[in-house]
């Protein structure tokens, strides 16, 4: 199987503290990963890494077929070359309607210019109407998003992602703070997008991550503990001492 | 396309429609054309409102929408009178030096002509050659040419060094700020090239047009300055209406989430920083021959800040609300500080407004930011909720006008 | 008869005490009666130079009186005395023995009027007497006299003088003063150079002064090499920086060794006082508006002899070429000028580096004023991310406190330790009122913040404009700190600024040991830290703010009134310190107290430094200080001292 990411020995530090230790992680381009771990393990660290937030001390991460470096890139760029991140809290420009939410993230031109020019065709009006159908509020288009519950803002903001066409999506605890039927909408959602493209969850959830059905990679001090299934994963008797030993 | 943007639009065609209605009434009533009823100086004052009007779209633009509290775009402003200025200072002065010297016995050479014209202008300052920024004064279109490339470059590489290196909010402001003193300190210096605390005079006189009354050239500056807000608005109306106004008022709420959605950030915000500098340099450029004098004291620091004040207290994120804010402060303000309000008797202290309006200002503005964060453009909100969406843009449009009808009697 | 009378007279004059009429000095003055007597300051020479060698007691006293025209002659013998007016007449004193010895009236006796070049000439004399006299504050008033104004005369005396002198701090004086008097007047040139050497790295002014004439320049021109008589500096190329070709021109001129060009206004009015027909030198007159037009109508008219030839381009170009153009020393030793240089080098240099030395004197202070003004807000924005717009006008309340309470209490030592606490006491109140009533609804809304505070200092300015006028108040500082400590000749400071540096100390101590060492600092810090988790531990992170923002404000009270002292209070005092001080801490970095430290010390030595390349010009410096600032803020966005990772947030 290809690689799509490749994270290779990468280490962190923050005034002493290292988030990240020699950490290592790879996913093809159609997988859906789980990554758990205890607070501090490094899971937001990890993302913040990939998507540019953040610039390792060492270490490589390699992007697509032709092996790009993605510590060079803005995050703008990394964005545009394909991986979408969704945050912890649901970000979304509460301020704007779910239509223009999602036509924002469509995949289309970014340059100033462009978009300064750009008046929306009736294909687009028709992507927008299939990504809110999808996520299920395609008859609160013209509402703020603002108005929009916990959970359809996380809907929204996953709909977004989708918008942009990723071919990497990395999702942070997207099940916080729903009910049980949002779960599983949600569920749904996420299974369904790593069909054609990689899915990376970081989640605390065991339950939910049991959901998901794959693979799961266990962080533990900002490098990789275990990997393998949930089962594999959770006779594992590190993992079960970080878990409950401390 | 167009159809569609004026469609989504409505308050645009009814800001173009009482902007005309206010141009036409105040030509009628001017002195120049008209019956006379509004003095030529009130004319003018009216003119500089409208560019002040045209300056606050540009702050709306950067703050209001995209998030940038800029504390130094009448640095740009500034710029585009002082660039204006400089041609009209050196045709004038030209004039006059040709004038003279023709009356001697010996034709003058060129070098001469340019000598008498730099002694003319620079003796205040106690020199005479021309230093390297006037080398384009001769000439009224590349001067005019450099009213919008002058700020324009200055902002571009301003914010191109700030927003590169992720200085956002408060310390952004303060750099803005730094920026616009270092400006103004530089132009106090006499060597400064620009006649240093002395500033550039005499703009009033347009070069050529000698024989023109001025109550006629008031009023054709203040179409000038109406034609101009028009067409800001129009801009800036187009910037913020579609995807480009979602991702910059995106970027004023979220940045990091636009940035993850694929939007290089800092290109966008250097757009409309650069967008709105040009607009402010040429509200200044029409700004300064209304006013006749320009000096460094006009791009202080706290020119910035009065800007920041009318539009917040105009209403901010919405266009007409940045016009109203600075029709309305600014006019208020002349009224005030002009002595023409009456003074206040408290019985045992007489309120002098010349005096105590600052104060006023300043606390009112205070309460504004405390308790109507929206301006006095909330309150068109106000009205809209009740009569429906249909009808948004029609209540905002007779209070704009009505508000500066009411002070143009004044 | 005769021999019996000169042998009682000779017996007289050794038997008997001497007559006061014929006392050697007498005798010595009576010699030179002529010469006296005529007063001219060609022919008196000899005359004083004879009272000075003679070595009497009395000549010194003599040559006084005569210089303050104190010396009368009977004209009756010719004899000189003292006078002193009595009444109607006046007294004799004698002239050796300082006895009286009768009076004379007015018609009697004349006064001897020196002019003052024989003055001068006596006073010359009489530093040999000064230099030697027994009371040291006179030595050292003739010392001072020299340094004055030294004459070649002088050297002598003054060597001699050397040897007996026995106070060691004249001693040093007096060798010092020889060394600058050989430099200038000695004939020995080694002895000069010695002298000169002996200068080298010295700081006193005098020796600069004695040491610049040595290599003072003047400018010539020759035709070949300069003549070996002549101390060349150095050669001068036409058209060079240091040499125009314009003066280069004008020396040639001068040295009449080319024709002097006509300028073009001579050229001009030449021409129109010889317009014929319309036409000056066969060229038309509207044709005239170019310089070669002009040359050549001036030329026709140079060639009919109407108005003098001007030497053309070429010309000039030629002479330029052809000729030597050269700086050449007054002084013709060569050995002296290159001793003398190489001691003004050594001097430069350590002038250069003392020069140094007062610089970081006064950007420490600098520094001290902006970290004064500075820490206020850096305590409300680092801990609480509240800018406040308003605290330069809290700089400028604490300030007019200072200058109300001298209006109360007279005494200034007094009236600052009052005004200190007071000043704090009501910025303090004001800080609180401004964060109850304002600044606690707009958390988390920096921006507002920023412009609701913005809004109450353009009232408070105005306010205070209203209430103590536009005019500066003056707010004087006691009288113990008036002066400066004086280091030497260049490096000084005033005990003001060292006042306001030890203030600064004791409040970054002061600060210090709030934050680290009480309850209150404890609680800041939680609160800085998770106000939330703070909340639930039982600190009210309320209260924190509003302490925390009272005691930012109450230190800008206390900074105005030691920015007072030395500044002009005027409400728009805040104004000027407002922008320096977000420098201060924007530079220095949010949430840190050394970052503040940091930010003012560089910010004080940046200006200093700046106004150092540039010294006539504050404006340029604060200029190229915000531009070195905001490119600064380029590779350090979050200040020299940042809080890096996930604490700094985003």
């Amino acid at each position: 199987m290809s690689t799509l990411l490749e994270v290779s020995g990468v280490s962190v530090t923050f005034d002493g503290f290292r988030a990240i230790n020699n950490l290592s992680f790879e996913i093809g381009p159609a997988e859906l990963r789980a990554i758990i771990g205890p607070n501090g393990a490094g899971k937001t660290t990890f993302m913040d890494i990939v998507t540019g937030k953040t610039r390792p001390d060492a270490g490589q991460v390699l992007w697509g077929e032709r092996s790009i470096s993605l510590l060079k890139l803005s995050e703008s760029k990394i964005a545009r070359e394909g991986v979408g991140r969704k945050f912890q809290r649901p970000t979304v420009f509460e301020d704007q309607s779910v239509f223009d939410n999602l036509l924002m993230a469509l995949k289309k031109d970014r340059a100033p210019w462009r978009v300064l020019f750009y008046r929306e065709t009736a294909a687009d009006r028709t992507r927008v109407g299939e990504l809110a159908e999808e996520i299920g509020l395609a008859d609160q288009l013209q509402r703020k998003s603002g108005e929009l519950s916990h959970g359809q803002k996380q809907w929204l903001e996953i709909g977004m992602l989708l918008a942009q066409e990723p071919r990497l999506l990395l999702v942070d605890e997207p099940a916080a703070g729903m009910t049980l039927a949002e779960r599983e909408h949600t569920t749904e959602l996420l299974k369904e997008a790593a069909k054609t493209r990689a899915v990376v969850v970081v989640e605390h959830d065991m339950e939910f991550v049991r959901r998901l059905e794959c693979r799961v990679t266990v962080l533990h001090e900002g490098s990789v503990l275990a990997e393998g299934s949930l089962d594999f994963v959770t006779r594992n008797q590190q993992v079960i001492d970080v878990y409950l030993g401390r | 396309m167009r159809q569609s943007f004026i469609a989504k639009n409505p308050s645009v065609l009814i800001f173009l429609a009482l902007l005309g209605l206010f141009t036409l009434a105040v030509t009628i009533l001017g002195e120049g054309l008209g019956i006379g009823l509004i003095s030529t100086s009130f004319v003018k004052t009216l003119g500089k409102t409208l560019c002040l009007c045209l300056v606050a779209i540009a702050m709306d633009l950067v703050w209001g929408y995209a998030g940038i509290l800029s504390l130094g775009h009448f640095a740009f402003f500034g710029l585009g009178g002082y660039m204006i200025g400089m041609w009209l200072m050196y045709a004038r002065t030209e004039l006059i030096v040709v004038e003279s010297l023709a009356q001697a016995e010996i034709p003058p050479t060129p070098d001469e002509i340019r000598d008498a014209i730099g002694t003319q202008i620079f003796g205040v300052v106690g020199g005479s050659d021309f230093p390297l920024v006037w080398a384009f004064a001769h000439s009224l279109p590349l001067q005019l040419a450099l009213v919008v490339l002058v700020p324009g470059l200055l902002a571009l590489v301003f914010g191109w060094l700030a927003f590169r290196s992720r200085v956002t909010g408060v310390y952004l402001s303060i750099l803005t700020q730094a920026m616009t003193l270092a400006l103004a300190l530089y132009l106090f210096q006499n060597d400064s090239g620009l006649r240093g605390n002395n500033g550039l005079s005499g703009l009033q006189n347009i070069p050529g047009a000698g024989d023109v009354p001025q109550s006629l050239m008031s009023i054709r500056f203040f179409w000038a300055s109406a034609a101009a807000l028009a067409i800001g608005y129009v801009v800036a109306a187009f910037v913020v209406s579609g995807k480009f106004g979602s991702v910059i008022r995106g970027i004023r709420d979220d940045e990091a989430r636009v940035r993850f959605l694929g939007y290089s950030v800092e290109g966008y915000k250097l757009f409309v920083f650069t967008l709105t500098a040009v607009i402010a340099g040429i509200a200044g450029a029409l700004y300064y021959p209304q006013a006749g004098i320009i000096n460094p004291a006009e791009i202080a620091p706290i020119a910035s800040i009065y800007l920041a004040v009318w539009v917040a207290i105009g209403g901010r994120g919405r266009l007409y609300g940045a016009v109203i804010g600075a029709g309305f402060v600014s006019l208020l303000s002349t009224w005030f500080t002009g002595g023409q309000a009456p003074d206040l008797n408290v019985g045992f202290y007489t309120v002098k407004w010349v005096d105590w309006w600052q104060v006023l200002l300043g606390l009112s503005f205070v309460l504004v930011t405390l308790f109507a964060p929206k301006g006095i453009g909330g309150l068109f909100d106000l009205l809209t909720g009740r009569r429906g969406p249909d009808r948004h843009g029609a209540d905002l449009g007779p209070g704009a006008g009505s508000f500066r009808e009411k002070e143009a009697e004044q | 008869m005769r021999i019996l009378v000169a042998a009682l007279s000779f017996i007289c004059l050794i038997a008997l005490p001497v007559s006061a009429q014929d006392s050697p000095i007498q005798q010595l003055l009576q010699e030179n009666r002529t010469l006296i007597e005529q007063s001219s300051r060609r022919t008196i020479g000899p005359a004083i130079d004879a009272l000075r060698d003679s070595g009497l007691p009395a000549a010194q006293a003599v040559l006084e009186k005569w210089q303050a025209r104190e010396l009368w002659q009977r004209k009756s013998d010719g004899l000189f005395f003292f006078a002193e007016r009595t009444g109607d007449g006046y007294r004799l004193i004698d002239i050796a023995t300082g006895a009286d010895v009768g009076s004379a009236t007015g018609g009697e006796i004349e006064q001897l009027k020196p002019n003052s070049g024989i003055r001068a000439l006596i006073g010359v004399a009489l530093v040999q007497f000064q230099l030697t006299d027994p009371d040291p504050a006179r030595r050292m008033a003739a010392l001072d006299a020299i340094a004055r104004n030294a004459e070649a005369a002088h050297l002598a005396p003054l060597r001699a003088s050397i040897a007996t002198e026995t106070d060691p701090a004249l001693t040093s004086r007096k060798a010092r003063l020889e060394r600058l008097l050989t430099i200038s007047y000695d004939d020995e040139p080694d002895a000069r150079i010695a002298a000169i050497e002996s200068f080298a790295g010295d700081l006193g002014v005098d020796a600069r002064a004695a040491l610049n004439p040595l290599v003072a320049t003047t400018r010539a021109v020759t035709a070949g090499d300069p003549p070996a008589t002549e101390n060349v500096a150095r050669r001068l190329a036409p058209g060079s920086d240091v040499l125009s070709e314009a003066a280069a021109h004008a020396l040639l001129v001068e040295a009449g060794l080319v024709a002097p060009r006509i300028s073009a206004s001579d050229i001009r009015a030449a021409l129109a006082a010889h317009v014929e027909n319309g036409q000056v030198g066969g060229v038309p007159v509207a044709e005239l508006d170019t310089d070669a037009a002009r040359e050549r109508a001036y030329a026709a008219l140079a060639a009919a002899g109407l108005v003098p030839a001007t030497a053309t381009s070429a010309e000039v170009a030629e002479a330029l070429s052809s000729h030597v153009f050269y700086e050449r020393y007054a002084e013709t030793d060569p050995r002296v000028t290159e001793a003398a240089n190489a001691a003004l080098d050594a001097i430069a240099l350590k002038v250069g580096m003392n020069q140094a030395a007062d610089l970081t004197l006064d950007a420490l202070s600098l520094a001290s004023i902006y970290f004064l003004a500075a820490i206020g807000l850096a305590i409300t924005f680092g801990v609480m991310g509240v800018i406040n717009m308003a605290h330069g006008e809290f700089i400028m309340m604490g300030a007019y406190t200072g200058y109300v309470v001298q209006q109360f209490v007279p005494d200034y030592t007094l009236s600052i330790l009052i005004a200190l606490p007071l000043a704090f006491a009501i910025t303090f109140a004001a800080g609180v009122a401004m964060e109850r009533l304002v600044i606690r609804w707009l958390y988390n809304r920096p921006l507002e913040t920023l412009l609701a505070t913005f809004g109450i200092s353009i009232a408070l300015q105005q306010l205070a404009k209203n209430i103590f006028g536009t005019q500066a108040r003056p707010l004087t500082s006691p009288g113990w700190l008036d002066g400066s400590l004086v280091v030497n000749d260049i490096v000084s400071i005033s005990y003001i600024r060292i006042a306001i540096f030890v203030l600064a100390l004791i409040f970054l101590g002061l600060f210090l040991f709030i934050m680290r060492r009480t309850r209150l600092g404890l609680e800041v810090r939680a609160v800085t830290q998770n106000p939330r988790m703070a909340a639930s531990m039982g600190i009210n992170p309320d209260r924190i703010n509003m302490l925390t923002f009272g005691l930012g404000s109450g230190i800008a009270g206390v900074a105005g009134v030691a920015i007072g002292l030395y500044a002009k209070v005027t409400s728009e005092l805040g104004q000027d310190y407002i922008v320096q001080s977000f420098m201060t801490v924007v530079v220095g970095g949010v949430g840190n107290i050394w970052g503040t430290l940091l930010g003012a010390t560089l910010i004080g030595f940046l200006q200093k430094g700046i106004e150092w390349f540039n010294p006539s010009n504050t404006l340029a410096a604060q200029t190229y200080m915000i531009l070195f600032i905001i490119l600064f803020i380029q590779f350090r966005p979050r200040g020299i001292i940042a809080l890096r990772g996930r604490a700094a947030g985003d």
